[in-house]
């Protein structure tokens, strides 16, 4: 039989599970539907992790608007679903006394679009600020309302509020192929059809799919392809504020930034590739990245370097968010790349009143607008921490040593829904072996407490998705 | 606030020897805390043999050279914690250990001992570009997983670098039915023991292919196989050179980091080259009171050489819990020349140092039939010719307070020369 819902979301990225804690709000039965085995694991697990202010796109762009509002309703979410933020502000660069005025177009274009707090400083005030500057810095564009976000625990924050709002899951599920049917909807999937009456297409890199089977106009997404290099907490105070520098037409440039958990955070690379999975590192890709950040700080500590990922933005060929009803009951969110991090949010609003509205549906009575998120024990006063062990003694089992994380965190992060099924699942719900030794130490036991807890043998406990097993074979 | 005598962190086997030294000294009030569920730290996992030959006069396996110890530590009735983690040390030596069992607590320690030991270098801080799948592992953490945990990692196995935990895993895997195709080192020469080189991979006819790194990671969810390149005397891979092997997992034995963050923590000032902390002739730190010895204090290849060291650590500390030690106060600085990268002591403290000090250094490049010469204030003391010297292998030379008879100096400066 063909399961039936009123909305399925195609992506369980920041932007799917924004849209579907949104629609959690209304008496609608949602499904998001995830071709991966976890939230969070496609464009929104690897990206610079910024909250921008809302400076760099054109007033009037979809982009414009929902970086702005996006960025509002991420202060504020930070603290009802309980994700880590911090409002530290950034700088964009220039090198040359001669582009001070691409600055003021900065200025100019964030003052259309309402950013607050944009102020142009010298060189030398902005190393006073930023001693780690280089001396070549001529001035920058300071925005204050910039921040930095938990891309992880932000849409984790999403999915277990629309989780518990009554939004369902389906991990492992491919969407191939879209058919009308009646008033609605017929996915097909690798795991059978979905019958629905609208559908999110949130897919990210592979938004442009879907969207060309049921829209006339059609979209590209060129999967840009971005490296970054990731350096141990002990470099994390190099610098306390998002250093970009001038944009370019391929992005925001290679920006230095503080991470919430308090690494320094190198990148982004672009380069546009054709395989939208291909998520690999390359050696002049992340030379790239080292050279150009030197231009900004020139002495970055890389013997710290703890990791470098890649990740592949979408990038639309329109150069603009495609956000709406693209065809009747169908609803984008295509192309979302930089700031769509920022933008999640809004977007998410904005796409669940206009399918509220065209459906009809009331606001539900019961609405659970908060979420209260793992405990970060090992940041708890000393006095509290011990409580919480005496309460649960899994708390003061230390699983993790880099990250301080305990087996009460790491079980918190299985159990919850939707939970980590995987050991990246776990690092990024709770950020065990994701501290200097990357797992090193903490894998045998993680995989243990993995498979215990899914009841399953640790020859099938994975990495990410199936056919990441890390275990051959029990001896 | 409990107070003890001595608090030693980590009861692997310096943390081990630390205490039984330290009790035999006569310290009646020792706690070892120890973060795993047993005692005997990484030798628990090494089950191969080689240990204990300068110690014992025996070939031992890890776990039974651990034994030697923990059975003096139960005999003794020394206290020990498991799976009690340290999260803070004070520079008052105030130690805040997590345990499930009692929660949070902060004690108070006359002396620490800090011997946490060490951890590997991951793939991530190695920068191999390529994918990121499952079936990359650090050597050590794929010995866990077999020695401990009873697992294997892989089937079709490629090792980058030669240190010795891959060497010994080169082997364990072959003999666990594992097609270990080839070791790579990025320098020039082996970064294990000769004899592992000759037990681990020749007798078992694994290619060591020198100068060689993984230039690319194949594979999406699982490996698939791994390029390695030839590289210049710069390190860089030459293109051209590239060489595709078909496997499903990359061990890492790329070297081991002194673990330090605790002795950051309380203040304790690190050395450069051997990432631990800078210690004098009593193993003390920088920080009053807090010794160190084992793989925190710099990373040592024969575990023989870990109790020694651990045993002077230990006895130091009971020395400064009872209020024996007093600073002499005539330091003598210990610096490296040509070919050697560090010591360890740092210092000297002429005025209350034993009749002789060990002091261990590394070598900085594979030097054969060369000595290794011993400057006071920039006077040839000393030169011992030796055979051969290889940055895998430790060395030492012993430092004799009677030839400091004349003059104490300033300075000792250890080199290789012709």
């Amino acid at each position: 039989m063909t399961e039936r819902y009123d909305v399925i979301i195609t992506g369980a990225g920041v932007v799917g599970c924004a849209v579907a804690r949104e629609l959690s709000k209304y008496d609608l039965k949602v499904l998001v539907l995830e071709k991966e085995e976890d939230v969070c694991s496609g464009t929104s697990k690897a990206n610079s992790a910024i909250v921008h202010a809302g400076y760099d796109a054109i007033p009037g762009t979809l982009k414009a608007k929902m970086n702005v509002r996006g960025a509002e309703l991420i202060r504020r979410l930070s603290k009802t679903l309980d994700f880590s933020y911090s409002q530290c502000g950034s700088f964009v660069l220039c090198f040359d006394e001669n582009d001070i005025p691409k600055l003021k177009e900065l200025y100019d274009r964030g003052i259309k679009n309402g950013v607050e707090g944009l102020s142009i400083i010298s060189g030398d005030e902005a190393r006073a600020l930023e001693p780690a500057l280089s001396d070549k810095v001529a001035a920058a564009l300071w925005a204050k309302t910039a921040g930095i976000v938990c891309p992880f625990g932000m849409t984790v924050a999403f999915a277990e509020n629309a989780a518990a709002n009554g939004v369902e899951f389906t991990f492992l599920t491919k969407a191939e192929d879209i058919k009308r049917d009646g008033g609605g909807f017929v996915l097909v999937t690798d795991k059978g059809e979905f019958y629905t009456k609208y559908v999110v297409n949130a897919a990210g890199v592979y938004s442009d799919k879907l969207h060309n089977v049921v829209c006339k106009d059609e979209i590209k997404v060129i999967p840009r392809r971005g490296e970054y290099v990731l350096l141990d907490k002990e470099a994390g105070g190099l610098v306390s504020r998002t250093i970009f520098q001038l944009p370019t037409k391929y992005g925001k440039g290679v920006l230095v930034s503080p991470t919430v958990h308090g690494n320094l955070l190198i990148g982004p690379s672009a380069v546009d590739i054709d395989d939208r999975g291909d998520t690999e590192t390359t050696a002049d890709g992340t030379a790239g990245v080292k050279a150009q950040a030197a231009l900004s700080v020139p002495d970055i500590p890389y013997n710290k370097t703890i990791t470098g990922f890649a990740g592949i933005r979408a990038h639309e060929v329109h150069e603009d968010f495609i956000i709406g009803e693209t065809a009747d009951g169908f609803f984008d969110a295509a192309g979302i790349e930089s700031p769509g991090l920022t933008a999640a949010p809004a977007i998410g609003e904005y796409l669940a009143k206009l399918i509220a509205d065209k459906s009809g549906a009331s606001l539900k009575d019961g609405f659970i607008s908060e979420r209260k998120g793992i405990p970060q024990v090992a940041k708890l006063p000393v006095n509290e921490r011990a409580e919480l062990i005496k309460q649960n003694p899994l708390y003061g089992n230390i699983i993790c040593r880099c990250e301080n994380i305990s087996e009460g965190e790491i079980v918190d992060a299985i159990r919850r829904k939707p939970g980590a099924v995987s050991l990246d699942g776990i690092k990024r719900r709770v950020r065990q072996g994701m501290g200097r030794c990357q797992a090193g130490f903490c894998t045998p036991a993680a995989t243990a407490i993995l498979a215990r807890e899914l009841g399953i043998p640790v020859e099938q406990v994975t990495k990410n998705r199936p056919g990441s097993e890390q275990i051959k074979e029990s001896l | 606030m409990k107070h003890y005598d001595i608090v030693i962190i980590g009861g692997g086997p310096a943390g081990l020897a630390a205490a039984v030294s330290a009790h035999e000294a006569g310290a009646k009030d020792i706690l070892i805390l120890e973060r795993d569920e047993r005692l005997g730290g990484i030798l628990n996992q090494c089950i191969h043999n080689g240990f204990g030959l300068h110690t014992f006069k025996e070939e031992l396996t890890g776990p039974e050279y651990a034994e030697r110890y923990i059975k003096k530590v139960l005999e003794y009735g020394i206290p020990y914690k498991l799976k009690s983690i340290v999260a803070d040390i004070s520079d008052k030596r105030e130690i805040l250990y997590i345990s499930a069992e009692e929660g949070a607590v902060t004690i108070e320690a006359g002396a620490i001992v800090l011997a946490m030991g060490c951890r590997e270098r991951p793939r991530g801080a190695l920068g191999i570009p390529g994918y990121r799948p499952a079936g990359i592992f650090t050597a050590g953490t794929a010995q866990r997983l077999m020695n401990i945990e009873g697992y294997l990692v892989g089937k079709k196995v490629f090792i980058l670098g030669s240190g010795d935990i891959g060497l010994i895993m080169a082997r364990r895997m072959t003999l666990e039915g594992a097609e270990v195709k080839c070791v790579a080192e990025l320098m020039p020469y082996s970064g294990g023991l000769n004899r592992n080189i000759v037990q681990c991979l020749n007798d078992f006819n694994i290619p060591l292919k020198l100068s060689h790194t993984v230039t690319k990671i194949h594979g999406k969810e699982r490996v698939t196989g791994i390029t390695i390149s030839k590289v210049d005397e710069n390190r860089r891979p030459i293109p051209g050179t590239e060489e595709y092997y078909d496997c499903d997992t990359l061990l890492l034995s790329c070297g081991l980091l002194p673990e330090n963050e605790l002795s950051k923590s309380a203040g304790v000032a690190l050395d450069r080259v051997t990432g631990g902390p800078v210690v004098d002739d009593k193993l003390q730190t920088s920080v009053p009171g807090i010794f160190a010895c084992g793989n925190v204090l710099h990373v040592h290849d024969l575990v023989d050489y870990v109790s020694e060291e651990a045993e002077r650590a230990g006895y130091q500390a009971y020395r400064y819990a009872a209020g024996e030690t007093a600073n002499g106060g005539e330091t003598v600085k210990l610096t490296v020349g040509h070919g050697v990268r560090y010591t360890v002591p740092q210092s000297i403290d002429a005025g209350t140092m034993a009749d002789s000090v060990i002091v261990r250094f590394r070598v900085a490049d594979v030097y054969r039939d060369r000595s290794i010469a011993v400057y006071y204030d920039g006077k040839l003391i000393k030169r011992t010719k030796k055979r051969i010297m290889a940055p895998g292998e430790m060395e030492q030379i012993s430092v004799r307070k009677d030839s400091f008879a004349e003059k104490t100096p300033d300075t000792i400066t250890v080199c290789v020369e012709d």
